[in-house]
């Protein structure tokens, strides 16, 4: 229905981040007031405990992790072309409109989604998915029912499996080979792999 | 093969159970016909001792028998039982079930035993009078329907919900009874005497979609929230649409003519029984929670209440002949809320069990009678009629959903596809309330019969061809099976991760956009509502109040608990003998392992937003488990991180250390866990206790009620789903949950509350990697597993284990965050 009190002019560089993030106008237009209303002291920046407040999220396993996602390291607050520029990830790739060429690579291709989920595991941000790390989440996905035993063998085996290089960690490389070797849900469309340096900021 | 024959056996019991009532029931009738009044005068003499009395003046009967007496309630029970026999039945053989819809198999059994009954001249009771079904097996079903109803998804596709509802239920009705008039045109089918009033009657009869059995269909299948939330609230208002139509056309139909007037009249009286119930919901619902606000003192009848207003809200509207239904679903869904946060939680457990109850035996009475009733009523059999109504059924209810989805669709934020529409259309079988409203056609008509025969045939033509068909047809249009045997153990945790990132994803983002007006009434409702409905109205996170209904209830069960409550040790031993196979192969893994893992993550890890899981299987009481659980990790890493070194003192207080242990194997893994649990109940749980004159026993005895805890609520669920049981729920809360929260807590707040960590020592990566070797080493192999009340080796102090098992939590806590760093080097 959308509420005529924000219009497009109300965001800042719009045209800029929707030709950046592949969004349209009305995607945009919604996000922004889905940020308003999470904005509850209007500061026009959110901070961790507005995103917290969303009850769905707070009820998230891995809920903090999503929420940590939107903060790049050091800052507390998150504006609203970050904001959107984070959930752009989660864009469908099957429906990129971006012209091809130019511009290096779209934020909802394969790559770039593995690589947000990689870097949801990897909070040292070392390239590496520890076992640690993978334990983890694996302790937060898990019922408690599960003893600490049982997580280690499942983390142990799990990168045993995907392994290559046996440095007993699993890099962004090694993670995307796994998620190929699946019938992933999302559409596998091809794009040109990021150089594996790149995975380590 | 041995459920099979638990089948026979239990279908057997029914016919014998049956027969039982039946031939008594011979004795006491000796003509059909002269029922009642051989039945009345019996119970007006009721206060009269003697039963007999012609037969031997002079003696004192030594045996009597008077079974016109308790004749009503005696076959009602037997009715009852029957059908709660059959549904035991059906889910012995567990598969049968997700084939064939269990309306089906209710109403197979009951063709059976109509057919017994009519091969001996038997009567079937009169369930299907108008008074008895809309008075007493309509209003409890609609109650769960309203109570149980997933208030969020429901309200966010409510114009939806109410389109098809309404404008659907209204162009099925007059497109097929204008249909069927044409047809009635036709010299050849010899069904000119029927006019269009009486078409119209009986469409709007058959155009009631009963969604029960295409609800169990999608719900295994996964189907999307936004379908199933549509097919279930359609089913909802659908009942009051066709009873308002119904009463409309009856009225018409007695009618010579109709004019324009009478028209007009109708579309005003439709409103008129559409809002007049939902205020009368309002105002029932509104002074139930008020009620529920001063029954503190009175906590064994407090569930009446809820029983009570709801009915009274159904009664008055039909007493005003408004729409009971939309009466009753409005009070249960107002009163809900503010119920469930003034009665007490055994008063809430006690409503929601009931309610299920009631609606249940309620559904399967309805089923199973459409099965009885089918065989030993008249019919009329007209072929043309009947497939002419089946095919028209059919055909408008797919074109309606196409067209009006095309409509409703541009105001949608996720639209329907062309699957989904079709799924929405197959799914639209007809049910009870069809059928009931099929019996309560008056008699003036004078092609009843023919009516009631074609909607029994479009019923169980829907029920069986459609339900069974569905699954395998929505199946095979969306393909989302996913073949779990290729999977590797990586694929299945990163895909549940992933799910659960898109599903925090979709709640950041909020689908919808109603906030507006959810914000608006949130406020109203905290600023006014709570404040006259609620007894203790401070606004509460969920967390607070979730917790303190925990720790209400903890205390009160380790009270209750007996001293030796060795309840859950067997599991503790098993699960430790378990674990020992599981961990021993540490670097190479067999395939039986590999299978173990998926199977323990397939059922452990937390179901993705169990939204709709809660609610869908319509025979059990949504679980709150998993929320439970989650919440409950969280609050115990803030309040452990609120009270620091609370624990401290804890360990070294005087605990029995036999009791300490006294669940606890030799292999000592679980040790870990325990020693963790132990401090961080320190300061809460043990201490509270301690004030109440209780001594505190072994922490992990403090667990105990925690779990059982979570079995008041949801025992009654496990009881009643066998038919999804096969996929455990989410574990019940309280047995590791403190092993957890580590991780999970401290990033909670990373910057907000650096608080120092209570934690005593610091402990390094190499002691998390050690940590399983290190702690098997006494008895991995040589020492048989002990019952859980031998005492534990004596080597083992807490002491000693402590660094190293802070080091399995601790280690991942610091590569996690800057913050909780720091926090982890001020504990120690």
């Amino acid at each position: 229905m959308g509420s005529s009190s924000s219009s497009m002019d109300h965001i800042p560089n719009a045209e800029e981040l929707m030709q950046e993030t592949g969004f349209s106008a009305a995607h945009l237009l919604r996000l922004y007031e889905r940020f308003e209303f999470l904005d509850k002291d209007q500061t026009g920046e959110l901070r961790p405990e507005d995103f917290g407040a969303i009850g769905g999220l707070a009820l998230n396993p891995i809920g903090d992790r999503i929420i940590s996602a939107f903060f790049s390291p050091g800052q507390e607050t998150v504006d609203f072309p970050s904001f959107v520029r984070v959930l752009a990830h989660f864009r469908p790739n099957g429906t990129n409109r971006t012209r091809n060429g130019t511009q290096q690579e779209p934020v909802n291709s394969r790559t770039r989604k593995l690589k947000f989920a990689f870097q949801l595991y990897d909070q040292d941000r070392d390239g590496k998915i520890s076992r640690a790390e993978l334990l983890q989440v694996l302790r937060a996905m898990l019922g408690i029912q599960v003893t600490e035993e049982q997580l280690q063998s499942i983390a142990e085996r799990a990168i045993q499996e995907a392994d290559l290089d046996r440095d007993d960690a699993i890099s962004f490389d090694e993670f995307k080979k796994v998620q190929q070797v699946s019938p992933h849900p999302q559409t596998p469309t091809k794009e040109t792999p990021l150089h594996p340096t790149e995975g380590g900021r | 093969m041995g459920t099979q024959r638990g089948v026979g056996w239990m279908l057997l019991l029914l016919l014998l159970c049956c027969f039982g009532g039946k031939c008594e029931l011979q004795e006491s009738k000796p003509s059909t016909t002269t029922d009642f009044p051989t039945i009345k005068p019996f119970h007006d003499e009721i206060n009269e001792p003697q039963a007999f009395p012609e037969q031997e003046r002079a003696h004192l009967p030594v045996f009597t028998m008077n079974y016109p007496r308790i004749q009503v309630p005696f076959e009602f029970t037997l009715w009852v039982l029957l059908a709660s026999f059959a549904k035991i039945g059906f889910h012995i053989y567990h598969k049968i079930t997700i084939w064939i819809p269990e309306s089906c198999l209710l109403i197979s059994i009951g063709l059976i035993v109509g057919g017994i009954m009519y091969s001996v001249k038997e009567e079937p009771p009169a369930v299907f009078d108008t008074t008895i079904f809309f008075l007493y097996m309509l209003p409890p079903i609609v109650l769960d329907n309203g109570y149980f109803m997933p208030t969020r998804p429901f309200f966010e596709n409510i114009g939806t919900v109410l389109w098809y509802a309404v404008v659907g239920t209204l162009w099925n009705s007059i497109g097929i009874g204008l249909s069927l008039f044409a047809i009635c045109q036709f010299e050849v089918f010899g069904i000119q005497d029927i006019n269009l009033q009486e078409n119209l009657l009986f469409a709007s009869i058959i155009s009631a979609v009963d969604p029960v059995a295409a609800l169990n269909v999608f719900e295994d299948i996964g189907v999307n929230e936004q379908i199933y939330i549509v097919i279930f609230g359609e089913g909802l208002f659908n009942d009051a649409v066709t009873v308002v139509l119904y009463s409309m056309f009856a009225f018409l139909a007695d009618m010579p003519q109709v004019d324009s007037g009478d028209v007009f009249l109708g579309v005003a009286r439709f409103f008129v029984v559409g809002v007049g119930g939902i205020l009368f919901g309002f105002l029932f619902g509104f002074v139930a929670a008020f009620t529920t606000r001063f029954t503190h003192n009175v906590r064994q009848i407090e569930p009446l209440f809820v029983f009570m207003y709801s009915y009274l809200a159904y009664l008055v509207a039909e007493l005003f002949a408004i729409s009971s239904v939309l009466a009753i679903i409005t009070c249960a869904i107002t009163m809900k809320y503010y119920v469930e946060e003034n009665v007490s939680q055994r008063s809430c457990t006690t409503i929601r069990h009931v309610v299920k109850m009631l609606a249940t035996i309620s559904e399967t009475l309805i089923f199973f009678f459409l099965g009885v009733v089918t065989i030993t009523t008249d019919h009329e059999w007209n072929w043309a009629y009947i497939t002419f109504t089946l095919l028209f059924a059919f055909i408008w209810r797919g074109l309606g959903i196409l067209v009006l989805t095309q409509i409703i669709n541009p105001f949608r934020t996720i639209q329907f596809t062309f699957k989904d529409q079709f799924g929405l259309s197959y799914g639209g079988l007809r049910g009870a309330i069809c059928f009931a409203l099929a019996f309560t056609l008056p008699n003036t008509i004078n092609r009843r019969n023919l009516f009631v025969t074609a909607s029994i045939a479009v019923i169980i033509f829907t029920v069986f061809i459609q339900g069974i068909s569905i699954r395998p047809i929505l199946e095979y249009l969306n393909i989302r099976r996913t073949n779990k045997d290729l999977n590797t153990i990586n694929v299945e945790v990163h895909t549940r991760m992933m799910e659960h990132v898109v599903s925090g994803i979709e709640d950041l983002c909020g689908h919808w956009s109603h906030y507006y007006w959810k914000d608006k009434f949130k406020k109203f409702n905290d600023r006014i509502l709570r404040r006259i409905l609620l007894r203790d109205n401070r606004a509460e996170s969920s967390i607070v109040s979730l917790y303190k209904k925990l720790e209400l209830q903890n205390a009160i069960e380790l009270l209750d608990t007996p001293m030796g409550d060795l309840s859950a040790a067997p599991s503790i031993v098993s699960l430790h003998d378990e674990k020992m196979e599981a961990s021993r192969p540490k670097k190479k893994f067999l395939a039986a392992d590999v299978r173990k893992m998926h199977d323990i993550l397939s059922k452990n890890m937390y179901k993705i937003r169990q939204r709709t899981m809660a609610y869908t299987n319509k025979y059990t009481l949504p679980d709150e488990g998993q929320t439970r659980e989650i919440l409950i990790r969280r609050h115990a890493s803030v309040r452990r991180s609120i009270r620091p070194g609370s624990f401290r003192d804890m360990s070294a207080q005087n605990i029995p250390r036999s009791q300490k242990y006294y669940s606890l194997q030799p292999g000592g893994n679980l040790e870990s866990a325990f020693a963790l649990r132990r401090r961080s109940h320190g300061g809460g749980e043990v201490d509270r206790l301690r004030s109440s004159g209780v001594l505190p026993r072994s922490s992990s005895h403090s667990l105990v009620p925690m779990r059982r805890l979570n079995t008041i609520k949801e025992a009654g669920s496990a009881g009643g789903q066998p038919a999804t049981s096969a996929r455990p729920r989410s574990p019940p809360p309280g047995v590791d949950i403190l092993d957890e929260m580590g991780p999970a807590g401290s990033r909670f707040r990373p910057r907000k509350a650096p608080l120092p960590a209570p934690r005593r020592h610091s402990s390094n990566w190499a002691e998390d990697d050690e940590d399983p070797d290190d702690a098997e080493y006494p008895s991995r192999g040589v020492e048989p597993v002990h019952p859980p009340q031998l005492p534990p080796p004596r080597g083992w102090a807490p002491e000693n284990q402590d660094p190293r098992e802070v080091g399995a939590g601790n280690p991942l806590l610091r590569h996690s965050s800057q913050g909780s760093r720091g926090s982890g080097r001020s504990g120690s």
